[in-house]
């Protein structure tokens, strides 16, 4: 175990996987001799040389229709996109392309072997274009993966789970975390399972569910809750495609209360496919509406950025409304 | 039915396009005196110190901003630092009304256009009479009277723009012009190759000016693309291009100049590859000294474009020292009190989170004001910037 930045566990879990299979290839913006403007590729190319890591000219549809090439033809690239807010160039390559290869060539040929890693999410004053999450568009898109850490030991099992995942797979990474999120790291591969939440805190009044950087949002909300006598449940959804529905409707069966919470604006946010599942499956156990504390439905804004997130005091507020409904 | 008239052959033969080499156009050496061969373009005193005082206006302007982003003052802040003579030289050429649509890096055409310290400072400390309300990082700025187009930080997506401005304005018959800044990195994006094509296509009056400034963030030029630049691209799209000195302050007018006429005139689009050195960091967030030697930075700084168009306003007899001091000194001040005066001045209403998203706030986004400003109410002390504007009605 040794301990990490959320950074130096992704730098981490690449450095693992590059060290396994030579068939392992990191690329994007900036990601060769200087490592990424996060430095998340630090000493990859010095490491493995410039064939395997490398800088790639300033084309976010190039970065990821090669990827998909090098993909199909067997090998397996961790592509980077510089910021999730830069990813929409590469929409088509994303959703015609890596979603879709599978299914339209009756499985002759797959792209499983892609992965696109996204610095994601707001709270660094990034303004409208460094600050977005993304995840509900690509959500939309059968054949991806979408996944989403929250702490350092998280990002580097998931980072390698995905990049062994026979199936494309967005990575989003909480930027907000990079250097702030701190915990102890297993120095040797380890996956965590793809498609399974974790239940972070047990409890028994409300479901509180997120994932990435909202978690810490969500345990400082509960921490007041918990003060008020309230027995909050806490989900990490973690992936976000395909989602465990199951989990999530457990702890609902349980608690009868269900609180979501994302970055994203509300409309056409990810929790509005919780909502609507949970309802079917939990309807006769709800004691109160679900409640979605989220973006507002406006881009991202910089002097209001506080005003505009869902920040811990929101999501107490609808702990507290949901209890008391 | 084929397209091309290229003639037969009847063995495989290749090309590369070796055979095109763009010559570099420069007029003014680094002395401040023109080439042997070279002639000063038509620049009378007042335009040519109107260039100059623009140019130093931006170089202390983005001085004294890094260091208040280094004293924690701003968030961030970008330098167009090496590049005022390219960004100046080619904007001045160019009629008042014409369209600008920019990168990021381009503060000096404002700059030129008569953007005041007040409203880029503004726009830096995103207050309330920032015209983005504050919506925006710093350097992201616009002004409609000035026809400076408001900075999109997404790459290159402003060179297709142009293009159909640029289209507009020849159906409006206005006789106006748009030019576009890019760099040579943009310059790799799909919507590059797409606004070359389309403006060819469409004979649109539009002047595309690639910054090729060495360096994308940490990306050099040769890892960028395998050509001889940006230029030869023009070629592949049947356009006019001219590769300038970008350092050079005459020759980048002077260039600028016949561009705009093959636009206007001609509809003719141009592509304008102007070599230059980033020499400040990508950004305040970046470190050159990650990708990049202080030598390789010294020989660029010995080609400053400032100094150079200073020596030769000097050699008019059309600046002095002491003009040079009064300049520095005016400026240097009416940066320090204006930064002090906008940095105090309150942040936008927090209406403006929920406007201009329509043209008219919706309803389902009203009720989501409505509750912000319900849940401001009961926790006033948490939201110091907005806890006053969320007592006011919708």
């Amino acid at each position: 175990m040794s301990k990490m930045n959320m950074l130096q566990a992704i730098n981490n879990a690449l450095d693992t996987a590059m060290a396994e299979d030579e068939r392992v290839l990191c690329f994007g913006e900036d990601v060769g001799v200087f490592g990424g403007v996060f430095r998340a590729t630090s000493n990859l190319q010095q490491k493995y040389g410039k064939a395997r890591c490398f800088n790639t000219p300033l084309v976010e549809q190039g970065i990821i229709g090669f990827a998909n090439g090098l993909a199909a033809q067997g090998s397996v690239p961790v592509a980077e996109i510089q910021f999730a807010d830069y990813i929409f160039p590469a929409f088509d390559q994303i959703v015609n392309e890596s979603a879709k290869f599978r299914y339209r060539s009756g499985n002759l040929f797959n792209v499983g072997g892609l992965t696109i890693r996204a610095p994601y999410g707001g709270g660094i004053a990034g303004g409208l274009y460094h600050s977005q999450s993304p995840e509900a568009y690509f959500a939309h898109t059968p054949g991806l993966k979408i996944v989403v850490p929250r702490n350092p030991h998280q990002a580097k099992g998931l980072l390698l789970a995905a990049i062994h995942d026979p199936n494309p797979t967005l990575f989003f990474e909480p930027k907000r975390l990079y250097r702030a999120s701190v915990g102890e790291v297993p120095d040797e591969d380890y996956r965590l399972p793809l498609g399974e939440a974790e239940v972070t805190k047990e409890g028994t009044d409300v479901t509180i569910l997120g994932w990435g950087a909202q978690m810490e949002v969500i345990d400082q909300a509960v921490e007041r809750a918990e003060k008020d006598g309230i027995s909050c449940e806490v989900i990490d959804l973690r992936t976000i495609l395909p989602w465990d529905v199951e989990t999530v409707a457990n702890s609902v069966f349980k608690t009868g209360r269900l609180v979501v919470t994302h970055e994203a604006p509300l409309t056409g946010g990810f929790a509005g496919e919780i909502a609507a599942t949970i309802q079917e499956r939990c309807f006769l156990y709800l004691e109160s509406p679900i409640a979605r504390v989220t973006g507002m439905d406006t881009p991202f804004p910089l002097v209001l950025e506080k005003e505009h997130l869902p920040n811990h005091l929101k999501v107490y507020e609808a702990i507290r409304a949901s209890v008391e409904f | 039915m084929t397209t091309t008239k290229s003639k037969v052959v009847y063995s495989p033969v290749f090309t590369d396009g070796a055979e095109f080499r763009i010559p570099t156009f420069k007029l003014l050496k680094q002395d401040g005196k023109l080439y042997k061969s070279a002639k000063a373009p038509d620049l009378d005193k007042d335009k040519a110190l109107r260039i100059y005082r623009a140019m130093v206006t931006t170089r202390i302007l983005d001085e004294r901003m890094l260091a208040a982003q280094r004293q924690g003052r701003l968030s961030f802040y970008m330098q167009c630092t090496g590049e005022e003579a390219a960004v100046i030289g080619s904007a001045a050429a160019l009629d008042d009304g014409d369209m600008i649509m920019a990168q990021y890096r381009e503060q000096g055409a404002l700059a030129y256009r008569g953007f005041t310290i007040d409203e880029f400072m503004n726009q830096l400390f995103g207050n309330e009479m920032d015209y983005g309300k504050g919506r925006q990082m710093p350097v992201h700025y616009g002004s409609k009277k000035l026809n400076y187009m408001t900075i999109s930080s997404p790459l290159a997506t402003q060179i297709p723009q142009a293009a159909g401005y640029a289209y507009g304005q020849k159906l409006r018959g206005e006789g106006l012009c748009t030019i576009t800044y890019f760099g040579e990195g943009a310059a790799s994006e799909g919507d590059f190759h797409a606004a070359l094509n389309m403006a060819a296509v469409h004979r649109v009056p539009v002047i595309f000016l690639c910054r090729n400034n060495g360096y994308a963030i940490s990306t050099p030029a040769a890892e960028q693309f395998a050509a001889d630049g940006v230029a030869p691209r023009a070629y592949g799209y049947k356009m006019d291009v001219i590769r300038v000195d970008g350092n050079d302050i005459l020759a980048m007018y002077q260039a600028t100049q016949e561009a705009r006429k093959l636009a206007v005139e001609h509809n003719r689009p141009v592509l304008i590859e102007a070599m230059s050195y980033r020499l400040a960091a990508h950004s305040s967030s970046d470190d050159p000294s990650g990708y990049r030697s202080k030598d390789e930075e010294a020989v660029w700084r010995e080609k400053d474009p400032i100094l150079r168009m200073r020596l030769w306003l000097e050699s008019k007899k059309w600046w002095s020292d002491d003009d040079e001091k009064q300049l520095q000194e005016n400026m240097r001040r009416e940066v320090l009190e204006t930064m002090k005066r906008a940095q105090k001045r309150p942040p936008p209403p927090l209406e403006s989170l929920v406007s201009d998203v329509y043209d008219e706030v919706p309803p389902a986004l009203v009720e989501q004001f409505e509750k912000l400003k319900a849940h401001i109410g009961r926790h006033p002390d948490e939201y110091p910037k907005s806890a006053e504007h969320a007592k006011g009605g919708a």
